[in-house]
């Protein structure tokens, strides 16, 4: 046990700050994090040049483009990304959650034509998970693929997905077999965003901005060559893909909070806080100490396994609350402040959008009720509930 | 960063937890014949030379089992006490407990009382003791009367590295009281039935234990970090102690209190072992200074003095 970097982790963790210090252009220097619709031309440049100094896929395989390094220096190089208050590559949900799932489920051709042009940003990925009538219960999907010869019809709606807009392809998740219920009968697919009957309009959210759409699928042709997995056992192949989602979020997570922290302390420097306040902003400190450690604890598990084990929900049910709490500690020092809007807010409404935002945390990536549901079950041992 | 435990940690856990299942109320000479006395003490003083790391394990450990002896309060001293003091705690014929204020713990079992006079650290001789019933049995308080100063045992300017250390090894012990009354919730509610089912598969029931699993493993490191930082005489250990001590108290009182609530009726009576538990765990938080005071201090670190 040791609480500091190794000399190679100081090295690297050195390597990772120098570069963004000097890269990172001051346009896009304070990224908050979720809550904007931060997609332009030069977000796409900024992970193109993340992808060319070799910080994109850093714990991937080095034969599928990777750097085949352990994931601790993934997880350092987060850190330092967050507290540089730089923008995260474009490529979010094709690095956390498509590639992975590629990785390890895909096909030798899938891998060759998917993996490269996602980690260099010149193709952007969504999810098409969710649906109305299937949020929490995924198996509940109803958005059919229908089989016809060589390719899959898939007629339906996708609900909550980031990056829509502006997706080149999308993992998608249908019920192939149209006999089939729950958890049997799905098919987990690759879906083309430019395909004809693909349909993509923005979601506008408790904070005015939209960060999220809704995906309408009409008679859009899928070929047989993008099923991930067996047809019918999509949704194990699901399974994978949280797994990842939840296992490798961790880290990121934990340095925004870090990030909010530091604006937090500032802002009570600034504003002044009671002696109430000073406690509740000691414990959520704490409390990001502790997240902290228990990520690079639960490291040792995914470095001895390299599937993200269930302690990961742990760290999002805990961040999750935190963020909330932190968020709305920000507002408890703003008073009525906290109440304009730009441009008369604030910090231009920084910590008003990222509080109502925040409600979004225990909602997102599996809901706090689920979490507990994983944990009471699959760490506990505690017998399933209905 | 390496937050994994060594293959001699694990034994040691498996071994202090096995011991204390058998043996649950263990003398101080047997203590010592474990070297669990004397681990972190020089083996050139006949103590097991280990770090503060492992000694660790066996303090989770002995919350765990509510153990009955002055291993925090002698442990808390030990490294300030004079060579000669430390190789008779790690023989077994001596313990200690340190007189700070006016309840002082452990005087039914220490050997031998320490107390705090200008500059000094003295060791308090001749003096009156007397046990005061106390809510946990395990760990009661008391009050000395008369005696005087005998032999100078160190400087007074340890006491903020002795705090820092006290505190951390009650956060662990904090950790073990915790974990055990999970432990014992989740055995119960997997095997209770009521309404036909299971009662661990209500929500209601199953997710307050979800949550205090969570918390209690958030507590955990944040106690392994301050016992790193004790360790290793890192500068931050006094902050990482007060951190820790607050979290570890309030997780396992929470721990304790979901338990008694997911036992019913059983989990109220004096009969089962979560009221002692409990006790514990209050007793852990109440000393030396409240999780609210403790995380004053950590603002006043943060945010400078209020």
């Amino acid at each position: 046990m040791d609480f500091r970097d190794t000399p190679e982790e100081a090295r690297f963790r050195e390597e990772v700050r120098a570069w963004l210090e000097t890269n990172l252009p001051d346009a896009l220097r304070g990224h908050r994090g979720g809550g904007a619709r931060f997609d332009g031309p030069e977000v796409r440049a900024w992970s193109r040049a993340l992808y060319d100094a070799g910080w994109v896929g850093i714990s991937w395989p080095e034969a599928y483009g990777g750097r085949g390094l352990s994931p601790r220096f993934q997880a350092i190089y987060l850190e330092e990304e967050a507290r540089a208050e730089a923008p995260p590559h474009i490529g979010v949900i094709g690095l956390g959650m498509a590639g992975p799932t590629i990785i390890s489920r895909g096909t030798d051709a899938q891998k060759a034509r998917y993996l490269q042009p996602l980690l260099s940003a010149e193709e952007i990925w969504c999810q098409g998970f969710s649906e109305p009538g299937a949020g929490s219960d995924l198996a509940g999907v109803r958005t059919s693929a229908r089989l016809d010869g060589d390719r899959f019809v898939v007629d339906g709606q996708k609900v909550w997905s980031s990056y829509a807009h502006i997706a080149d392809f999308c993992i998608l998740v249908a019920r192939s077999d149209p006999s089939s219920e729950r958890h049997d009968g799905l098919t987990y697919l690759i879906v083309d965003m430019h395909a004809p009957g693909v349909d993509v309009r923005p979601l506008r959210q408790i904070t005015g901005e939209a960060e999220f759409n809704e995906i309408f699928l009409s008679g859009v042709e899928v070929p047989l060559e993008n099923v991930i997995g067996e047809i019918g056992a999509g949704w194990d192949v699901a399974m994978t893909t949280l797994l990842h989602e939840r296992g490798t979020l961790a880290f990121a997570l934990v340095a925004r909070l870090e990030v909010q922290l530091r604006k937090l302390l500032a802002l009570a420097a600034e504003r002044g806080a009671t002696p109430t306040q000073r406690e509740a902003i000691a414990r959520e400190w704490i409390q990001l100490q502790a997240l902290r450690l228990t990520a690079y604890r639960s490291l040792s598990a995914l470095e001895r396994t390299g599937i993200p084990g269930p302690e990961g929900s742990i760290l999002k049910l805990q961040w999750s609350e935190a963020n909330q709490r932190v968020t709305k500690l920000a507002l408890d020092l703003l008073g009525a402040d906290a109440q304009l809007l730009a441009p008369n807010a604030p910090y231009g409404g920084y910590w008003t959008t990222q509080q109502l935002r925040s409600r979004g945390n225990t909602i997102e990536a599996g809901t706090s009720e689920i979490l507990r549901n994983i944990v009471a079950e699959r760490v506990l041992g505690l017998p399933r509930s209905r | 960063m390496d937050l994994t435990f060594t293959p001699l940690q694990e034994e040691l856990r498996a071994q202090a937890r096995g011991f204390l299942e058998a043996t649950p109320a263990p003398t101080w000479s047997r203590l010592a014949e474990l070297g669990w006395t004397g681990a972190a003490v020089d083996e050139a003083h006949g103590g097991a030379g280990l770090s503060f790391l492992e000694e660790a394990v066996l303090h989770e450990e002995a919350g765990r089992a509510l153990l009955h002896a002055p291993l925090w309060s002698t442990s808390s001293l030990l490294p300030f006490l004079p060579a000669e003091d430390q190789a008779a705690v790690a023989a077994g014929d001596a313990s200690w407990t340190l007189a700070i204020g006016p309840l002082v713990p452990d005087l039914d079992t220490a050997t031998h009382v320490a107390v705090v006079g200008g500059d000094t650290v003295w060791e308090l001789d001749g003096t009156d003791r007397e046990v005061l019933a106390t809510s946990d049995e395990t760990r009661p308080l008391g009050v000395v009367s008369g005696g005087e100063a005998g032999r100078a045992l160190c400087s007074s300017d340890v006491l903020p590295d002795l705090r820092a250390r006290s505190l951390t090894i009650l956060a662990l012990e904090a950790v073990g009281v915790g974990a055990r009354a999970l432990e014992l919730s989740v055995d119960y509610v997997k095997e209770r039935e009521q309404f036909g089912r299971r009662i661990g598969s209500y929500q209601a029931v199953s997710h307050p234990l979800a949550s205090s699993h969570a918390e209690l493993e958030l507590a955990r490191s944040l106690t392994w970090w301050a016992a790193w930082c004790v360790a290793n005489d890192d500068p931050q250990a006094q902050v990482a102690a007060s951190a820790a001590n607050a979290e570890a108290a309030d997780a396992a009182v929470l721990a304790c209190e979901r338990a008694i609530q997911a036992h019913g009726g059983i989990g109220f009576t004096w009969e089962h072992v979560l009221h002692r538990l409990y006790k514990r765990a209050l007793w852990i938080q109440s000393w030396e200074a409240s999780p609210a005071q403790l995380r004053a201090e950590v603002a006043s670190h943060l945010l400078g003095a209020a």
